[in-house]
């Protein structure tokens, strides 16, 4: 670090080299000032990503001769339910059918992530570090790229359109990132010692996996058990590849509310709250694991 | 590691459903989808197809349907990814000393990651209406409430192709800003303080604090991060099928394109892009998996 960047920075220097019982400076090396100014920019960045849900909350409570250009931006007139009546009516079959889909799917692709990242954590063999590598692929490819014969295959497996093939399918191509978080959470919480010992003692692998590792593989569970559930449910993609209109999961349901000639604002806004409940809900309850789940997300987070 | 089938034969046999159902669902469909697009089978019709060679990729990259697709893949993806990671970037620098209410911001700063794009893609379609003036609709109705009426704008339905995929790229930046955020925060609170100590007690100043001690200790994840969003980007298809609906070549990316060629049957032409749009991400991806591998085996 030379001197001269001190001096280009003249300002934040001098800020720092005063002592910090100093009155203005906080324990962190901050002014009161430089932390009121944080303050001020975080709620403004908070407006730009809560702003939009305001339009949306209040227009899915309009009647339609309250949803003009004029008035977009204010408070109903009178406040409705009916988009919201309107929506759900179009949406509670793909509700049910996403909820039918999104849970096994998490659930079962969670299970195999466990058993994967334990051996590729902790019982390793020779060439795990290719399989491995093998496996990571598959979570980054564009599904476009296996899609066709993907459905081709389903055909000739004759799995039942709708729900079952969408379970399929997204457990298959779940697994890869349910190894990944499961690796990396056992990586650090499991202490190689332990499965050592646990060798010497004979142990097999069934039994090292249900006595040691199932036990403590609690909240491994609940963050890929989120990761799944929300992206599943917020697939779009094999919902339009693999299924139609009246059996697919609610993303499809949705753009066929919000899409067409005619189309109504209001119950498409309110639509679009209705599809966002289970995640929200799921990320408001266990929301400390969601944030988890998004850092295992990366590959070194 | 041992060399002893006992010891690793179990590990072994565990892996080998997932490598096996992997093996076929992704390795071998890639295959198929790869050899589809080597053939002339351009309906929907079954039966043998003529192989064809590289025809199908040579016409794709004669054609400037597909170069206006690819070209606007580029400025999505340079567009999107800058942006998410100087929001992201930025609200973790605000946050991570930790200011009153710091879970209230980082919840809500997170919560669009929650949502799908076929949500946020209804609303943000709404919100990025592009008429202007007594008419304006949307955002640009808020700039008129305002008195900031220099910011409306066409949106995604004229002017230059900056223009057009920066606004396809506003909403996935507001929803994938938070992810950033939180990815960075961890990164903050994993560097041990006896660094940040060391480095004051020599003087440094914030700036250089930043600049030579804590930002370094950031690079693998800002690489994450880029890998992250660069793959993100180039799969973007329900955002833009939500915003614009599928038929706009003004925002055609490659998946939407391959969606279209679909719906006209043309098997072969589609595959051809499905695999021209893996190549891609292979190319970004591969090398990061390799990096991380051998590093983990380093360990």
């Amino acid at each position: 670090m030379s001197v001269d960047v001190a001096a280009a920075t003249g300002e934040a220097a001098t800020a720092v080299r005063r002592k910090p019982q100093k009155r203005g400076v906080i324990a962190d090396g901050s002014t009161r000032r430089s932390r009121t100014v944080r303050y001020v920019l975080l709620l403004l960045f908070l407006l730009f990503v809560l702003i939009p849900v305001y339009v949306v909350v209040i227009t899915s409570f309009k009647n339609s001769a309250d949803t003009t250009a004029a008035r977009q931006w204010s408070l109903p007139q009178t406040w409705t339910v009916e988009p919201w009546r309107k929506a759900w009516d179009v949406l509670q079959p793909y509700m049910i059918r996403s909820l039918s889909l999104a849970i096994p799917a998490a659930i079962i692709s969670s299970m195999i992530g466990s058993v994967n990242g334990f051996v590729l954590a902790r019982w390793r063999f020779p060439g795990a570090n290719i399989v491995f590598a093998f496996i990571l692929f598959g979570m980054f490819i564009p599904y476009q790229a296996v899609m066709l014969p993907l459905r081709t295959t389903f055909t000739e497996l004759d799995v039942t359109r709708g729900v079952p093939t969408l379970i399929l399918a997204h457990c298959i191509y779940g697994i890869p990132i349910c190894t990944l978080i499961f690796r990396n959470y056992y990586a650090t919480i499991v202490p190689n010692e332990i499965i050592e010992s646990a060798r010497v003692d004979g142990a097999g692998l069934v039994q090292t996996y249900a006595r040691i590792i199932l036990p403590i593989s609690m909240s491994g569970f609940v963050v890929t058990l989120i990761w799944q559930f929300t992206s599943v449910w917020n697939d779009f993609l094999f919902a339009l590849f693999l299924t139609q209109q009246d059996n697919g999961p609610v993303t499809l349901g949705l753009a066929a509310l919000a899409g067409g000639q005619k189309v109504d604002y209001a119950a498409s806004m309110a639509g679009a709250l209705i599809t966002s409940f289970p995640t929200l809900l799921v990320y408001i309850l266990l929301g400390r694991w969601f944030i988890g789940g998004l850092m295992a997300g990366a590959l070194k987070g | 590691m041992h060399g002893r089938i006992r010891t690793w034969g179990p590990g072994a046999l565990v892996l080998l459903p997932t490598v096996l159902l992997l093996g076929y669902f992704v390795y071998g469909l890639i295959a198929w989808s790869f050899n589809t697009s080597l053939t002339n089978r351009h309906t929907a019709r079954k039966g043998p197809a003529d192989y064809v060679g590289f025809e199908n990729y040579g016409h794709l990259f004669g054609e400037d349907r597909f170069l206006n697709s690819l070209k606007n893949l580029g400025v999505l993806t340079v567009a999107f990814i800058v942006g998410t990671l100087i929001f992201g970037l930025l609200w973790a620098l605000l946050l991570e000393k930790g200011v009153p209410g710091e879970s209230i911001f980082r919840s809500i700063y997170l919560f669009p990651m929650a949502i799908s794009m076929i949500a946020s893609g209804v609303v943000w379609g709404w919100l990025l209406n592009p008429s202007q003036g007594a008419d304006a609709r949307g955002l640009n109705r808020l700039f008129e409430i305002l008195h900031l009426n220099f910011l409306e704008n066409p949106w995604w339905t004229a002017g230059s192709r900056w223009t057009t995929m920066a606004s396809i790229a506003l909403p996935a930046i507001w929803q994938l800003s938070g992810y950033i955020m939180a990815l960075f925060l961890a990164g903050f609170r994993g560097i041990p303080p006896e660094l940040r100590e060391a480095a004051r007690v020599d003087g440094a100043s914030e700036f250089k604090l930043y600049r030579h001690v804590l930002f370094p200790q950031l690079s693998p994840i800002a690489l994450s991060a880029l890998i992250i969003l660069g793959h993100m980007s180039l799969k973007l298809f329900d955002l833009i099928y939500a915003i614009t609906g599928p038929n706009q070549f003004r925002t055609e990316v490659p998946a939407i394109y391959m969606w279209n060629t679909l719906l006209r049957s043309d098997q072969a032409k589609a595959a051809a892009i499905a695999i021209v749009l893996l190549a891609v991400v292979a190319v970004l991806v591969i090398p990061y998996i390799a990096y991380t591998v051998r590093q983990e085996s380093e360990e």
